[in-house]
């Protein structure tokens, strides 16, 4: 069974952002780019599973320009077999990057869809359920644990929701998007990084795969979210329920 | 010299081997007793300085009296029933010249993260605490690119973020940047993770602003680049640990922020891989490697156990050696490459068994966690004794495997340190003090590290608890120098008639 796994180019979860500006858009230039964290659990989950014996290769998927190139090779470097770079030189929203997946299942025809949950960037959570949509597949959405089961080709997900942990038993083929507390993923090694220089990285383009990209989205503004006002020290117990009434207007 | 010479004969020294303070450690050789000259604090002199500093400026909370006078290890405790706050360098001023009018012993504190027992006062010192000092006055990165001018009582780490959003960095880093202040950091030298780039602070210092015994102060804060008109003496209170006087501004230069950060993290079979390992780096790296450090597998051992939050980072097992090497350029895609490909060859010709490369910046956090960690896990573990030396590169680690051979099964031997710059922090680590344990490490690891034309100290600096052993790294007459010139400080400037408390590191390094 071939594992296909998803993976994201983001800014750097350990950097500060800056808003453009002229608030179109946050600032990239020269800024850390990284592997979305929760591609990169996803990818290590999907290595974990190679690697016990029940997939025979992982595949790492990317959309975007050229740079992408260098995630990807991350995605090499942890231990992925091969790669896809899906070439296109603008932002690609969750429905246009689901279609394109889409493409690319019918083609490598992979048991298991692999994703992050959500990207940091944009915090959408939507691609995962989309493209299980598109593909009426089942989906295990913010799993914290996957067990696969060969004979019965089944997945069983422990689901992280509101109220606890959800368990759900999937049918395989399916699309699990990956949680925080699925695993710890590993660290690029210098033999794999070694390796990676010679695994393939396929590139091809939307038009390769026959999928128009039609933006729906456009984005209006961007702006940073209002300063924290600092707090203030009240000198009574009558001036705090004063200030509650009165200015708070919570009592 | 009179006045030396009568305080000579009143600072006893015994080689008595138990502490005057109880059940804090203290060095072996010397016990050290309070100056009978200096006098004690009177309520005329609360009144005096509440008039200076107002009400909060004074204090003497025990809780508060408690933290000041006690260091970050635990070790060093004073008995000081004063602390002062100066908000700015008058009042400190103020306070100096009337301590030394009244002959009241003073200690300068800062973020109090020393580890020789500088920072805290040996017997009931006023202890003047610039932390209140922590105005950042201002930062040029026109004219002169990247000049930050500041008060003594900035945290480094404040600043640091400060500099972050103007896009520069503090030319030095170390693992107490949360606490340390920058006017400690001056007056200490501190060294640190990156001077291996960016040089020691006698070269990133431009200028700085001390307050001397008698109160003048002296105002050195330049920020030229060059200024060749005289005797450089800002580089005399670099590293002088307030035995001069107490830094209140600084003016230090500051690198700018470049974006490329690469961090790797390496295993090596034995210590000679380690030495080859640098020297390669410093060929192929050279424009910018900017830090270079080691730990053994007893240090990865005991970081692992006793650190939340880390893992190891070539699990399984433990290597015997551990390298970190970053580099900082602006080219990301050519730094990576760069450092890859050396990397990749260090494999290849066996100097490095294995590693990994961060992949972004919460990886690199991780590796850096594990090698700045190394000071708080030790405290964990239980007992420390550290020692922190200069030592020839190829010489370094046989110290520390005799020192194994010494200690015994007693305690365990832990190495790490900036290999860069040729300097080893060796820490027995063992379940609690035993001066057993500590006769076997003094007089053997200073008179090692003298043989081999080492330093008993390369970064922490002297304290009280390497003052009396400055003569196994400078020589007599180098040191008679030291005290006729602090001498000759204080026996210049008007009105002084007493000593400074400051004066017993030098006092201890005379009698030696």
């Amino acid at each position: 069974m071939k594992i296909m796994v998803a993976i994201k180019r983001v800014i750097d979860y350990a950097v500060k952002i800056r808003v453009k500006p002229d608030k179109s858009g946050v600032e990239t230039n020269n800024v850390k780019m990284s592997m979305n964290p929760f591609c990169e659990i996803a990818l290590e989950e999907a290595l974990r599973i190679k690697e016990s014996g029940l997939a025979s290769e992982v595949i790492a998927v990317s959309m975007g320009p050229t740079q992408v190139v260098d995630t990807i090779r991350t995605g090499l470097a942890m231990g992925a077999d091969r790669a896809i770079h899906v070439d296109y030189p603008g932002t690609l929203y969750p429905l246009s990057v689901a279609k394109i997946l889409k493409a690319l299942v019918e083609i490598e025809k992979p048991g298991l869809i692999f994703l992050g949950k959500q990207a940091i960037d944009d915090d959408c959570n939507q691609t995962g359920q989309m493209i299980a949509g598109l593909l009426k597949w089942p989906q295990g959405t913010f799993a914290s644990k996957v067990v696969l089961d060969k004979e019965k080709q089944t997945a069983v997900v422990d689901r992280e929701v509101d109220g606890g942990l959800e368990t759900l038993c999937l049918d395989l083929p399916a699309v699990i998007t990956a949680d925080l507390r699925l695993n710890q993923p590993r660290y690029a090694t210098l033999p794999n990084i070694m390796k990676a220089k010679s695994k393939v990285i396929k590139k091809l383009t939307p038009e390769d795969l026959k999928v128009e990209i039609k933006s729906d989205i456009e984005v209006v503004k961007v702006t940073e979210p209002p300063k924290r006002k600092a707090g203030v020290l009240v000198s009574s117990v009558d001036e705090l329920i004063d200030k509650l009434k009165n200015e708070a207007r919570v009592v | 010299m009179e006045k030396w010479r009568a305080a000579d004969r009143l600072l006893k020294f015994s080689s008595s081997c138990k502490s005057k303070q109880g059940k804090y450690f203290y060095s072996v050789a010397t016990t050290v007793h309070r100056n009978p000259l200096f006098s004690s604090i009177s309520p005329d002199d609360i009144s005096y300085f509440k008039t200076i500093l107002g009400e909060r400026g004074v204090v003497q909370d025990a809780l508060a009296l408690d933290a000041a006078n006690t260091d970050w290890m635990g070790k060093y405790r004073g008995s000081s029933k004063l602390l002062l706050q100066p908000k700015n360098t008058e009042e400190v001023s103020q306070i100096l010249k009337y301590c030394n009018s009244r002959c009241l012993a003073v200690v300068p504190q800062g973020g109090n993260t020393g580890l020789v027992g500088g920072s805290v006062p040996v017997f009931d010192e006023v202890i003047i605490n610039v932390g209140l000092m922590r105005n950042i006055l201002s930062f040029d990165k026109v004219i002169v690119s990247g000049v930050l001018v500041c008060e003594a009582g900035c945290i480094l780490e404040n600043l640091i973020s400060f500099l972050d959003d103007e896009g520069f960095i503090m030319p030095l880093d170390l693992g107490a940047k949360g606490s340390c202040q920058i006017g400690g950091n001056v007056s200490t030298n501190a060294g640190g993770l990156r001077l291996l780039r960016y040089g020691s602070l006698h070269g990133s210092v431009l200028g700085l602003e001390a307050v001397l015994a008698n109160g003048t102060v002296l105002d050195m804060l330049g920020t030229l680049r060059k200024d060749n008109t005289g005797y450089d003496l800002k580089h005399l209170f670099i590293g002088s640990e307030g035995s001069l006087g107490i830094v209140t501004k600084v003016s230090i230069l500051t690198p700018p922020k470049l974006s490329s950060v690469n961090i790797a993290f390496l295993a090596c079979e034995d210590y000679t891989s380690c030495q080859k390992l640098l020297l390669e780096a410093k060929k192929k790296l050279g424009g910018i490697l900017s830090a270079f450090e080691f730990l053994d597998s007893d240090a990865m051992s005991l970081v692992l156990k006793h650190l939340d939050g880390v893992r190891n980072p070539l699990p399984p097992s433990i290597h015997n050696f551990y390298i970190l090497i970053e580099t900082t350029g602006s080219n990301e895609t050519f730094d990576k490459e760069n450092l890859e490909a050396f990397l990749l060859h260090s494999v290849e010709s066996g100097l490095v068994a294995n590693g990994v490369l961060a992949q972004d910046i919460n990886q690199a956090s991780s590796f850096w966690h594990i090698r700045e960690g190394l000071p708080e896990a030790l405290m964990k573990a239980g007992a420390v004794y550290k020692y922190d030396l200069s030592l020839p590169l190829e010489k370094m680690y046989d110290l520390v495997e005799e020192m194994r051979v010494q200690i015994g099964p007693a305690a365990k031997v832990v190495a790490y340190g900036h290999l860069g710059d040729g300097n080893l922090h060796l820490n027995i680590s063992a379940p609690a003090y035993d001066d057993n344990i500590l006769a076997k490490i003094e007089p053997f690891v200073y008179e090692w590290t003298s043989k081999n034309r080492g330093s008993i100290s390369a970064e922490h600096g002297l304290g009280l608890m390497k003052a009396a052993k400055i003569h196994y790294s400078k020589s007599p007459e180098t040191v008679r120098l030291m005290i006729d010139f602090d001498y000759c400080v204080f026996e210049l400037l008007p009105d002084t008639s007493c000593l400074d408390d400051n004066h017993s590191i030098i006092c201890l390094c005379l009698s030696a």
